[in-house]
């Protein structure tokens, strides 16, 4: 029998008669006490029945990936189907994670606060909250990243309390918003955003709400898409409720009560463990990076058309007991753009990385959260704290900024020698092939080709990072099969090749990126954007490493590609090294867009136009001089690497007889020598350099976007700017 | 039972010459608590000077105990930076790559920085000329102090013994 409630008849749903809002604040009154989850001093129920302990998770952890996989069979769309950008995850009646599925891990922690927001609202008692009830969040000032990341959430009920939240998210094709796509880039406010679910009772009775389901179907560009998405999420959360409340029946009410209180402590203490295991204690420091150019751009308001280098310094401190701080003091002002993230977000990232590099087990929860200590700036774009602000794409401001995360977390590997979890920073995921149109179909239509989720990964201590693998966001990173894309898009592939001289050079090289050749196909009209860095590199690499290549844009509007192939001449499927362009070679057209301006609104593609699609490599880790020069030799034979690179990065001379490249391993020791001869003659003291860049400071002799940035971020960071004016010895009213 | 590893297996992990699937095993298993201590002695065992080594700092570096007190900063080479709280790359040689033509060298065209926008600063030892550190930074931007350990709480609290004097 279902629970039914009404305005009039809300009554406490919480534990003991006491009401949800009243169990949150006691879980919080009780950590802020004692500094454990819950206030939970001794994992009794683990002690003293360790095998039932772990069959409770491991149960709870096989419904959920269970629910995940049913769930990828529901959907329809080719980003949740073939990338998996979906997970799940169940909760405590308070909100927080107990266990999560695999996927887009990003979001164990933005749904509990999506629940918490619920719950401090007091839904419980409007618009009331029971047995069967669909609750809907995308909105990142509430509890996300970006609106794309639709989450679903059910209540789990036994008898009439709450006993836990099913929730479950994917990351949408098209969400409605100013243009087309998943992650728009047009936005400057959040009314264009798109679709706008700020955690609503959307459904009843295990059903959505009709008014719910129509009003989506008409604010979405991929209205099949969507409909399906939703009933997988449900599907999903249903499957998980079934499983906890079998779970219940089975072990107790008590005994599940206690269990995913010590579920939580049991990840928090675990999660110090690991970073006293791994790390050193001290304090770590790295700056990130992310530009865009609008400012000839007339289809934004005119306060919008700017170039901007956005400041992301990430300092971690380490404490004694192990907690882990994270402060991004010193970022500069938000925007108006949509790159813009909010703290549940900002937090959410931190998961990714520490999923993967800290606890890259199954054990990992909440729990976690609770040993870090996060700062987020107010009114800065990691901490706007405006809700009018846009965060439609706020990956591309997010994912450089932890990129930070990665090398500090290495540095500590490295010095307790832990060298096989060392990691140079990970390629940004673009180029973002996306826009929409009239389709094959002759239907309105919009992508987001997640073929970005295959980026290089960084250069380990001893090993090269691995090619075109992972996606930072989700450790299952795809690119998806050509023709999956081809079913969606007006575009066919042309081409999908390794994209040479993307990896970050070092000793190890970064992993080495891809690109796409594609040709608009059978659409009367498509508007199309990239999405990539561009103007400076979001990071650098580790000890000598250097960054990965940046992307570019080239895109062939008009081009003589039906008389190339009606003559029967070569066509290009791929752009290789941009300094002898197979494009270039093949074909000429009336527009060539080729250029570093890779954040762009959408434009135009007719029949036959060619868009390239460049992604990313990772980061390189060490003294190119120091690569093994066999390594050099086997990247040019199998087209990683320009020949001519070996010698100026790597110092390695070749030889070449037919196709097999070897290395003259004594021409090459003379030129490794030769290059050290050149850096001892051609470097100088840093006491020296320093004395030229304060100069150039004092007479403010840079680019309107870099002081832009300095002033921002001294406007903005008292303590940035004293560090700023100490570095450089200036007056103390000095600014950009 | 306490995960630990044979000496050569470390020296093969440092060496780069330790298969991915060994590598895998190693990432996927309990760490191995006296590996700070295996790593340090591997370590200290192949550097030509006397120094102990406190703490490894990166490929070539490490913050080594001198006979006289000091805490310092010292290249595998032997060159000393100094004291380990102030930033070594004060006492690096740099080289900034902040014209196209020295970005060329190392990205094709259209896929490095533009050098309004950032430069790449590489510090080198001034005693083997080791490429230690790479900046990616806009011009300006003050040098970056990357890594301040807390010695004596990894010693005394972590470790469970004092910092050597």
């Amino acid at each position: 029998m279902k629970a039914v409630r009404t305005l009039e008849t809300a009554a406490s749903i919480g534990w003991n008669g006491t009401s949800l809002r009243a169990m949150l604040e006691a879980n919080e009154e009780a950590f802020a006490r004692t500094g454990r989850y819950a206030g939970v001093e001794a994992l009794e129920l683990k002690e003293r029945e360790p095998i039932l302990y772990e069959k409770i998770f491991s149960k709870l952890r096989g419904a959920l990936v269970t629910a995940r996989a049913t769930a990828m069979n529901i959907s329809a769309s080719p980003i949740v189907k073939e990338i998996g950008e979906l997970c799940f995850s169940v909760y405590t009646p308070e909100g927080d994670s107990i266990a999560l599925s695999t996927g887009i891990i990003v979001h164990v922690h933005t749904m509990s606060d999506a629940i918490k927001y619920m719950i401090r609202e007091d839904f419980e008692n409007n618009p009331g909250i029971a047995d069967g009830d669909i609750f809907i969040n995308n909105d990142p000032h509430i509890g996300d990243v970006h609106n794309a990341d639709v989450q679903t959430l059910v209540p789990i009920f036994h008898d009439d309390a709450i006993i836990g939240w099913a929730g479950g998210v994917t990351h949408e094709i098209d969400i409605g918003a100013l243009t087309p796509g998943s992650v728009p880039v047009g936005p400057t406010s959040r009314f264009e955003d798109g679709i706008d679910v700020p955690a609503l009772k959307c459904g009843a009775n295990d059903t959505l709400f009709r008014d719910h389901e129509l009003r989506c179907a008409k604010a979405t560009r991929a209205p099949t898409f969507w409909k399906l998405d939703e009933k997988a999420r449900i599907a999903g959360n249903h499957l998980i409720r079934r499983a906890v409340l079998e779970l219940v029946e089975e072990i107790g009410l008590d005994t599940y009560k206690k269990a995913i209180r010590e579920i939580i402590e049991e990840g928090r203490r675990s999660f110090l463990q690991r970073i006293k295991e791994l790390t050193v204690p001290g304090r770590y420091r790295s700056t990130a990076f992310s530009t865009y150019g609008f400012s000839g751009e007339e289809r934004l308001p005119a306060h919008a058309r700017i170039d901007c280098i956005a400041h992301m310094p990430l300092e971690m401190t380490i404490e004694r007991d192990g907690m882990l701080g994270l402060s991004m003091e010193g970022a500069d002002k938000w925007g108006y753009h949509s790159m813009n993230c909010t703290p549940s977000g900002m937090q959410g990232a931190v998961w990714v990385v520490l999923s993967q590099l800290v606890v890259p087990n199954d054990k990992v929860n909440d729990g976690a959260y609770y040993g870090t200590r996060q700062y987020y700036p107010l009114g800065s774009w990691a901490n706007p704290g405006d809700p009018s602000v846009s965060t439609g794409i706020a990956w591309l401001f997010l994912i450089p900024s932890f990129t930070s995360l990665v090398k500090h977390l290495s540095r500590a590997f490295q010095a307790r020698g832990y060298l096989e979890d060392v990691i140079a920073p990970y390629g940004v995921t673009g180029n973002v092939f996306q826009g929409g149109g009239l389709d094959q179909y002759g239907a309105q239509s919009a992508t987001t080709n997640f073929e970005f989720g295959c980026a290089g990964t960084g250069a380990g201590f001893c090993r090269d990072g691995l090619d075109f693998a992972a996606a930072v966001w989700n450790p299952e990173g795809d690119m998806g099969e050509v023709e999956i894309w081809e079913t969606v898009e007006p575009f066919l592939y042309l081409g999908r090749r390794v994209k040479p001289n993307t990896a970050g050079p070092g000793k190890f090289r970064g992993g080495a990126g891809i690109e796409s050749l594609k040709m608009a196909w059978n659409t009367p009209h498509y508007e199309l954007q990239n999405i990539n860095s561009g103007k400076a590199f979001e990071n650098s690499g580790l000890w000598g490493g250097y960054p990965n290549a940046t992307g570019y844009r080239k895109n062939l509007k008009r081009n003589n590609l039906a008389e190339v192939v009606a003559a029967r001449k070569p066509y290009p499927v791929r752009d290789g090294d941009t300094a002898a362009s197979e494009i270039d070679r093949c074909l000429t057209a009336e527009l060539v867009q080729y250029d570093d301006h890779t954040v762009t609104l959408p434009h135009a593609f007719g029949e036959r136009d060619l868009y390239l699609s460049v992604q990313n490599g990772g980061k390189g880790l060490g003294d190119p001089l120091e690569r093994d020069p066999r390594s050099v030799a086997e990247d040019v034979a199998t087209g990683f690497l320009s020949e001519r690179f070996a010698k100026t990065t790597y110092g390695v001379v070749l030889t070449r007889a037919n196709d097999d490249v070897d290395v003259d391993m004594e021409a090459t020791a003379a030129e490794r020598a030769s290059m050290r001869a050149t850096r001892r003659a051609e470097a100088r003291p840093v006491s020296e350099w320093r004395k030229a860049q304060r100069e150039r400071v004092l007479r403010g002799d840079m680019i309107e976007p870099v002081r832009r940035m300095y002033r921002s971020a001294m406007e903005l960071s008292t303590a940035f700017a004293d560090e700023f004016r100490a570095f450089h010895e200036l007056p103390d009213d000095y600014t950009l | 039972m306490t995960t630990s590893y044979p000496d050569r297996q470390i020296e093969d992990l440092i060496d780069g010459k330790l298969p991915f699937s060994e590598i895998h095993k190693m990432l996927s298993s309990f760490k191995d608590p006296a590996r700070f201590d295996q790593y340090v002695a591997i370590m200290q065992g192949r550097v030509p000077w006397e120094d102990t080594i406190l703490l490894p700092y990166g490929v070539h570096l490490f913050i080594v105990q001198r006979p006289d007190g000091q805490r310092v900063v010292k290249c595998d080479c032997g060159h000393e930076f100094g004291d380990y709280r102030t930033n070594w790359k004060e006492s690096a040689l740099v080289k900034v790559r902040d014209s196209e033509a020295s970005l060329l060298e190392l990205y094709q065209t259209m896929t490095h920085c533009d050098p309004e926008w950032m430069e790449l600063r590489e510090f080198f030892c001034p005693g083997c000329v080791a490429l230690l550190e790479v900046e990616a930074l806009p011009p300006g931007y003050p040098l970056v102090f990357d890594f301040l350990p807390d010695l004596e709480t990894f010693y005394r609290d972590w470790l469970g013994r004092e910092l050597p004097h």
